[in-house]
């Protein structure tokens, strides 16, 4: 293990390196670019044995990340923003395959108008393409959650492909102090790539067919297991990391003073790490305040969530994201998870940081204030107050 | 040995798909298939080929075989080759069979790509000259004056209005290591050149004219007659690229009748003399290239 000054972006690549991919399809886009950058470096100095390709299109990215994976090869490709979603197709298509492909995105705002600046809209508007969906909240989480991402999409039991979210700009691009596992403690946690889903001169395969209506349903409910099964491998992937590396992650979720909270602000993202300073204050001035860092977006933390927040008064949901004509989309999610758990409890929606909007610390601090008032509405930050109805 | 009727392989590797009487894109599948033998890993695109061949749990191919996205022929063909030799395998054959609107259209970036990184694919276009697989609709492949589901022939306007893209060219111009056209009509000289293509590194391209008695209206036993005359009448032609040179494989020492080819197909029934004129004008110019730029 060694200390290195790394930003978000650095660092990931870092972790992917250790998880020696054999093939990585690389397309620019600010601001992931570093990532495909420093990978070029480690291929080039030959710190990493993968085939490179250069491939003209985040489209291409995907697709040929995905012919790598049908044969079993290990795979990684990334994108942000509006590479996502100009690789959209390929992304139902490599859940569907089952092909366990890794991919960072860079959380970017989507045009128009354009912004390069970290939103969640990008990755949020492919919540249902049958990804796995993680989002880091420090370079470290990075560097580990890249390693990790591929052991629990290639578990035999899941079979998924993996999106791992870093907030554009304020995860990608501000360092930090990372410990850089060594390669040995890297391939001690990592076993090889085996798979049977693939296409293989021994025994020649037609994958990627068609199912009618008959056997649809059989595929896509397979599909749903594995992604559900994910709940699990990440906790055993998380305790066998403990073993190897000594951090220990949380799972799905991350709890910060919930156990006798009252009020409940659930996130995701770099934000959380502002929002646990406001519970700090909040804590240090007698109220009971907890924080909610969602790690996990698919598999869904359902009973986390249930778990977390049922004795308390109220809670908000804070996101980067809006789906226009309703709410923001994690905000969705939450109350369905509380629906199913049978707990009543008034919820709010604050949308946030979008286009790269600071989201300040007074923000925070007020958004637990009103949850005092325990009501529920949705309300934009970071616009006058007419326009949130109030 | 060269390769030809006689020495070609019994094997099957493609049979038992549901694709229509007299298919000629099956026909390129089936032949090329049987040149690279058994260890070809073949990509095929969203179309009629994917269609006909990989219906759950009827999947028709003996070799290893994925479809791909539409557009991503190609780049999958890349990740293919990319991902056997990272496992240290190199006994296979990548290859890749898409239609005209899968190549010239929506495929023309991803190819256009791999052909840039040289990667080590055969890409095979089976040409029948408009989509085919949804019902027929114009693609930059549809020669002039054809009747489409898009391009209808009324009074206003007489079928399609553009020339085809001139495809083999534009991937030549890549400077590719090997690119070539072909025909169903002459199979022994496609068959040449899938051997050919084989054995060289590199990306490698196939463009062979293939077609649909569906779409073009002609009997279902007339596919290899038709694929012939279109070659005979100098509307298309068996050329090859190679080495920075192309060089004209069959030289037809008189033009059977444009008209004629033309006629019995019910896609070009509406064609005016004036139009066929138009079309042996620009054969006729194209030929004049052909003499001065090919060998």
């Amino acid at each position: 293990m060694s200390k290195k000054f790394l930003s978000g972006n650095e660092a990931f690549a870092y972790g992917v390196r250790l998880a020696r991919p054999q093939v990585i399809s690389a397309y620019p886009i600010t601001p992931q670019t570093i990532v495909v950058e420093k990978l070029s470096e480690f291929v080039e100095d030959g710190s990493l044995n993968a085939e490179f390709i250069h491939v003209e299109s985040e489209h291409s990215a995907l697709s040929c990340a995905i012919g790598a994976s049908s044969v079993g090869a290990r795979a990684f490709t990334a994108t942000s923003s509006q590479g996502l979603l100009y690789m959209a197709e390929c992304l139902p298509y490599a859940a569907g395959g089952r092909f366990p492909i890794v991919m960072m995105n860079a959380n970017r705002s989507t045009a128009l108008p354009w912004n390069i600046y970290g939103d969640q809209r990008d990755s949020l508007s492919q919540l249902d393409s049958g990804w796995i969906q993680a989002y880091a909240g420090n370079a470290q989480e990075a560097l580990d959650l890249a390693l990790m991402s591929f052991y629990i999409a290639e578990h035999s039991e899941v079979s998924t492909p993996f999106m791992a979210n870093l907030d554009g700009f304020v995860l990608t691009h501000t360092y930090e102090v990372v410990d850089v596992p060594t390669q040995e403690q890297a391939n001690a946690f990592l076993p090889k790539y085996e798979t049977e889903n693939k296409l293989d001169l021994q025994n020649p395969r037609n994958l990627a067919f068609s199912a009618g209506p008959d056997t649809n349903t059989f595929f896509k409910y397979r599909e749903h297991l594995g992604i559900l099964n994910a709940s699990k491998i990440i906790e055993k992937a998380e305790e066998r990391f403990a073993e190897i590396f000594g951090r220990r992650y949380s799972g799905l979720t991350e709890s910060y003073q919930t156990d006798d909270a009252e009020f409940i602000l659930i996130t995701l993202g770099s934000i959380s790490g502002l929002v646990r300073e406001a519970v700090d204050k909040l804590r240090a001035e007698g109220k009971r305040a907890g924080l909610l860092r969602l790690r996990y977006l698919r598999p869904f933390p359902n009973e986390e969530i249930a778990n977390a927040v049922k004795d308390a008064k109220a809670l908000a949901v804070l996101e980067k994201d809006v789906s226009f004509g309703n709410e923001g989309t994690v905000y969705t999610n939450v109350n369905s998870a509380l629906q199913k758990a049978g707990i009543t409890l008034p919820t709010s929606n604050y949308i946030g940081g979008l286009g790269g909007k600071n989201i300040s610390f007074e923000e925070i601090i007020n958004i637990f204030d009103e949850l005092e008032k325990q009501q529920s509405k949705v309300k934009f930050l970071g616009i006058g107050g007419e326009a949130n109805g109030d | 040995m060269a390769i030809n009727a006689k020495t070609l392989s019994e094997t099957e590797l493609f049979y038992g798909h549901k694709a229509c009487a007299g298919c000629g894109g099956s026909l390129a599948v089936r032949i090329a298939l049987k040149v690279l033998g058994e260890n070809a890993v073949a990509v095929l695109p969203a179309g009629c080929m994917s269609a006909v061949g990989f219906n759950f749990p009827q999947l028709c191919f003996g070799n290893n075989a994925i479809i791909s996205t539409f557009a991503g022929t190609a780049s999958m063909l890349t990740g293919v080759e990319a991902g056997l030799r990272a496992q240290g395998i190199t006994d296979f054959h990548a290859v890749g069979f898409a239609g005209d609107g899968g190549t010239a259209d929506i495929g023309l970036q991803a190819l256009s790509g791999a052909i840039d990184r040289n990667d080590d694919i055969l890409y095979i276009c089976y040409d029948n000259e408009a989509y085919m697989n949804t019902g027929i609709q114009k693609s930059s492949l549809t020669p002039f004056g054809a009747r489409t589901t898009t391009t209808p022939a009324g009074k206003n306007i007489r079928g399609n209005l553009r020339p085809k893209k001139n495809l083999f060219e534009i991937v030549a111009a890549h400077g590719i290591p090997y690119a070539a056209t072909a025909s169903v009509g002459y199979l022994n000289d496609f068959m040449r050149k899938v051997e050919k293509a084989k054995n060289i590194r590199g990306t490698k391209y196939i463009h062979v004219l293939a077609p649909c008695p569906t779409g073009w209206g002609v009997k279902t036993d007339e596919t290899v007659e038709i694929a012939k005359e279109v070659v005979d009448c100098g509307l298309w032609y068996l050329a090859e690229y190679e080495n920075g040179e192309f060089t004209l494989n069959q030289r037809p020492k008189e033009f059977s009748d444009v008209s004629a080819y033309l006629k019995r197909q019910s896609r070009f029934k509406h064609l005016t003399d004036a139009d066929i004129e138009i079309i042996t004008k620009s054969r006729d110019e194209k030929w004049e290239f052909i003499k001065k730029n090919f060998k």
